[in-house]
């Protein structure tokens, strides 16, 4: 019963990555890389949502990691 | 773990690394022509050139930052039989345009626009260059531009391959 149950979670699993996904290639990243998909593009959405960040949290800042979805080295 | 997920993950993961190096352009192997890519611009002459081929765009930032680098490598070897050919992958031929416009770069550039040659190359990153020999057998690839380390490479690469007989 185990293992025909590992079968099929398996087979869901191939299914998904044959059929639903898909790699984005490195060449075809110009949306993904547009300064429109940085998360911090508007200063006052930022301050906004650093303040709802504080307020819910106690915490501030630590947020220096960035980065787009270029992919680029 | 049982023994058939172990053998249905080490099949899925085999099948997805597999399919994403399916077609890549490797060592040792031709480059492919690059006439009949539809490729926008004028194709140099290549014949019996040491030549570099680097796939770039207007979106990627590394790939913009190797263009002065790339015009110094292009001027000091030139003379000797070695040619840069930059090829774009932009989709669009205004941001494509307006950088050449600004930057004027020493080498001749095409626009793979409909991402043809790019798609058969199946570069593993943006941006990648193809070092070619005089007959055109890929002999080193670069992936990525790590700027001085990247520049050292390709400087004694170039200058081995345009030592060798043709």
């Amino acid at each position: 019963m185990k293992i025909k149950l590992n079968l099929l979670l398996g087979l869901a699993v191939l299914a998904a990555l044959l059929t639903g996904c898909t790699t984005v290639q490195p060449w075809e990243r110009a949306t993904l890389a547009d300064p429109k998909m940085r998360p911090d593009r508007d200063p006052l959405h930022s301050a906004m949502f650093e303040h709802i960040y504080f307020s819910c949290e106690a915490a501030t800042g630590g947020r220096g990691v960035g980065g787009s979805g270029c992919g680029c080295n | 773990m049982s023994y058939t997920t172990k053998l249905i993950s080490g099949l899925t993961l085999g099948l997805v690394l597999a399919l994403s190096a399916a077609g890549q352009v490797k060592l040792g192997q031709p480059f492919p022509a690059l006439a009949g890519h539809a490729l926008e611009g004028t194709l140099p002459d290549f014949s019996g050139q040491v030549v570099l081929v680097d796939f770039w765009a207007t979106w990627c930032a590394p790939c913009k930052a190797s263009f002065p680098a790339y015009t110094e490598l292009q001027r000091e070897f030139a003379p000797r039989g070695f040619i840069l050919l930059a090829v774009s992958v932009d989709k669009t031929a205004g941001p494509y345009e307006e950088f050449l416009q600004r930057f004027k770069p020493a080498f001749p550039t095409v626009r793979d626009a409909a991402q043809k040659l790019i798609a058969e190359v199946r570069v593993p990153a943006m941006p990648t260059s193809y070092l070619l020999d005089r007959h055109g057998i890929v002999r080193s690839v670069h992936s990525g531009y790590h700027g001085e380390s990247t520049v050292k490479a390709l400087r004694e690469e170039i200058a081995r391959l345009l030592e060798e007989k043709s």
